[in-house]
């Protein structure tokens, strides 16, 4: 095979395949029967453009690459297998920061590699060409603030070393403003501005900074509750950056496979945000749940009159003779790793014959389909999982809603206190139900700082405990009822 | 010299729109799978840090370069692996069931 040939035709033929894969392995997203094979046909697109890409640089030397993908792929491997589906969430974030720091440390690779190394005469914009020097920049940036920003949201929904709360610093927009300034300038006068190519490198490496420092002050504002969003927003972000490694690269695979990552970021931070009822700029800058005033929204429990407390029980009888239940999963079941037991209470009322549902709401977690996974983790059958719409339309029919860990989603203020935060935010109207048991550590306002009415209604019983306990208790209650 | 920027353009385009068109029609009970398998696929960069690693030599570049390829294949192996992980679960629970 002639080297013209291998570079003009087959690498290019290559890319095209690979192209294609990507395209139809993300249709097999589309549904849960093909989506396994889709994600196989995506990863099989990964590696031939990875062969394709070795085809085109011919005979080279491999020891960094081979050193490189190695590693990357033990770290990688390793934590795939060992984590924990609770902590998804965080490993998404994580992985999400390797892409976006890979596409920053090419963009500054590429600089020296094309440009500084060779000791180039002119700027880089006249040895690269415009187009690829303003991408270089622009994959700088990109990549760097989705690196910081990934990890600062990964410590945040660790919530060991950073709080999940958001941290407001004074004067965060002039800052992050001037961050964003700063890191762009710099960037694009690391390529089209100057002809000495030490200030050229050391304005790229401080650009790189500047976009690590911007990650960090744009995510560190937001609230745990609104990671679904950020973690959505990043991912396209990481897409953007590969994009613009292929802006560099004059490379179309790049191009294509970034856009679709770039594409699916967007469309989860439109839904969450869109069940959310808030835009994009509020979650970004608005500061919401951060409750300036405490006292004026609803506190804590003292504000609760009439709530009242049940013990596992009571809860026990009431789903005894339940035909149809539902369980509507938050957070909380997350935090207490209760998706197992939940699934076995479902089985055991099955078993009872009972009909059960599982109703999730969109932002639900701390990610897009957060509980879905931990759901289908605990071999619930995805039938099952109702999504908003369907499940509000059959709660008057349900004769117990199980709320476990769940808050602001089953807040009624939502839809009757024109002057709540939340209002207007689409939630799960679990209050249609004859009875709704609401399974919670304490009266402690959720994430929107707000007190929850549906806590004091009739139809209501409360029981306060750990998750995973108190579900644990309803089941052996019911298993023993059956016994009997 | 617009010519291959406007076609990188139009391919940027297009490909967005046709992202759009097959993602909406993502059931919510994959979006985390979605996310973390659309994840691994932004590792796509490595193609470039390849290109930057490409000597034997201890340069700024290659160094970067392999520091590059590490993090895209961090994300590429464990990317793919968990979503694999997690879409297995969907599947396999009919057979599981008693």
């Amino acid at each position: 095979m002639s080297d013209g040939f291998l570079q003009g035709v087959v690498v290019p033929v290559l890319y095209l395949v690979s192209a294609i894969v990507f395209v139809v392995g993300m249709k097999g997203m589309t549904r849960v029967q093909s989506a396994r094979r889709g994600n196989f046909l995506s990863s099989l697109a990964m590696l031939l453009a990875i062969v394709a890409t070795l085809l085109k640089l011919g005979t080279i030397d491999y020891r960094w690459i081979v050193a490189g993908v190695a590693l990357g792929s033990l770290i990688g491997a390793v934590t795939a297998v060992r984590v924990a589906m609770t902590a998804m969430p965080e490993m998404v974030a994580l992985f999400n920061g390797a892409g976006g720091g890979a596409s920053m440390l090419v963009g500054l690779s590429i600089l020296w590699i094309d440009v500084i190394e060779p000791g180039a005469t002119g700027t880089a914009a006249s040895v690269m060409q415009a187009d690829s020097a303003f991408s270089t920049a622009l994959s700088i940036l990109i990549g760097g603030v989705t690196l910081s920003g990934s990890v600062v949201a990964f410590l945040k929904l660790q919530e060991k070393l950073l709080p999940g709360r958001p941290v407001l610093l004074p004067g965060r927009h002039v800052a992050n403003l001037l961050l964003f300034v700063g890191a762009l300038g710099l960037g694009l006068w690391a390529v089209f501005g100057t002809t000495d190519l030490t200030l050229m490198g050391a304005a790229a490496v401080v650009c790189a900074v500047l976009s690590l420092l911007l990650g960090i002050g744009l995510v560190i504002p937001i609230g745990g509750a609104d990671m679904p969003v950020v973690i959505s927003l990043l991912n396209s972000y990481s897409g953007m950056a590969a994009c613009a490694t292929g802006f560099v690269l004059n490379n179309n695979l790049l191009i294509i496979s970034g856009a679709l990552v770039g594409a699916s970021g967007l469309i989860l931070t439109n839904i969450m945000c869109v069940a959310m009822n808030r835009t994009l700029v509020n979650v970004l800058f608005g500061g919401f749940g951060m409750v300036e005033d405490t006292s004026a929204k609803g506190g804590p429990a003292s504000d609760y009159g009439a709530v009242r407390s049940y013990a596992p029980e009571d809860g026990a009888m009431v789903l005894e003779s339940a035909e149809r239940v539902a369980f509507v999963p938050g957070y909380g079941l997350a935090v207490a790793q209760a998706q197992h037991v939940v699934r076995e209470l479902a089985t055991e009322l099955e078993k009872r014959g009972a009909k059960v549902s599982y109703g999730i709401h969109p932002v639900a977690g701390r990610m897009p389909g957060h509980m879905n996974v931990l759901l289908a983790e605990a071999d619930v059958p995805y039938e099952q999982l109702l999504e908003m719409d369907a499940i509000n339309s059959e709660f008057k029919e349900t004769d117990v809603v199980l709320v476990v860990g769940a808050n602001d989603v089953v807040n009624p203020a939502a839809e009757r206190v024109p002057g709540s935060p939340i209002y207007g935010m689409p939630v799960l109207r679990v209050w249609e139900a004859k009875t709704v048991i609401v399974i919670k550590r304490s009266l402690a306002p959720g994430f929107a700082g707000i007190k929850n009415e549906l806590f004091e209604f009739d139809n209501t019983m409360m029981i306060f405990g750990d998750a995973k306990k108190v579900l644990q208790g309803l089941l052996a209650e019911v298993k023993q009822a059956a016994a009997a | 010299m617009m010519g291959p920027l406007l076609i990188s353009i139009y391919v940027f385009v297009l490909a967005t729109f046709l992202g759009f068109e097959v993602i909406t029609k993502v059931p919510p009970t994959l979006h985390t799978p979605l996310m973390s398998g659309s994840n691994a696929i932004s590792g796509i960069t490595i193609v470039g840090s390849l290109y930057t690693a490409q000597t034997g030599d201890v340069t700024v570049s290659n160094v970067l370069g392999a520091i590059a390829i590490t993090l895209a294949m961090i994300n590429v192996v464990g990317g793919y692996l968990v979503t694999d992980r997690m879409l297995k679960m969907f599947g396999t629970k009919k057979k599981k069931r008693p």
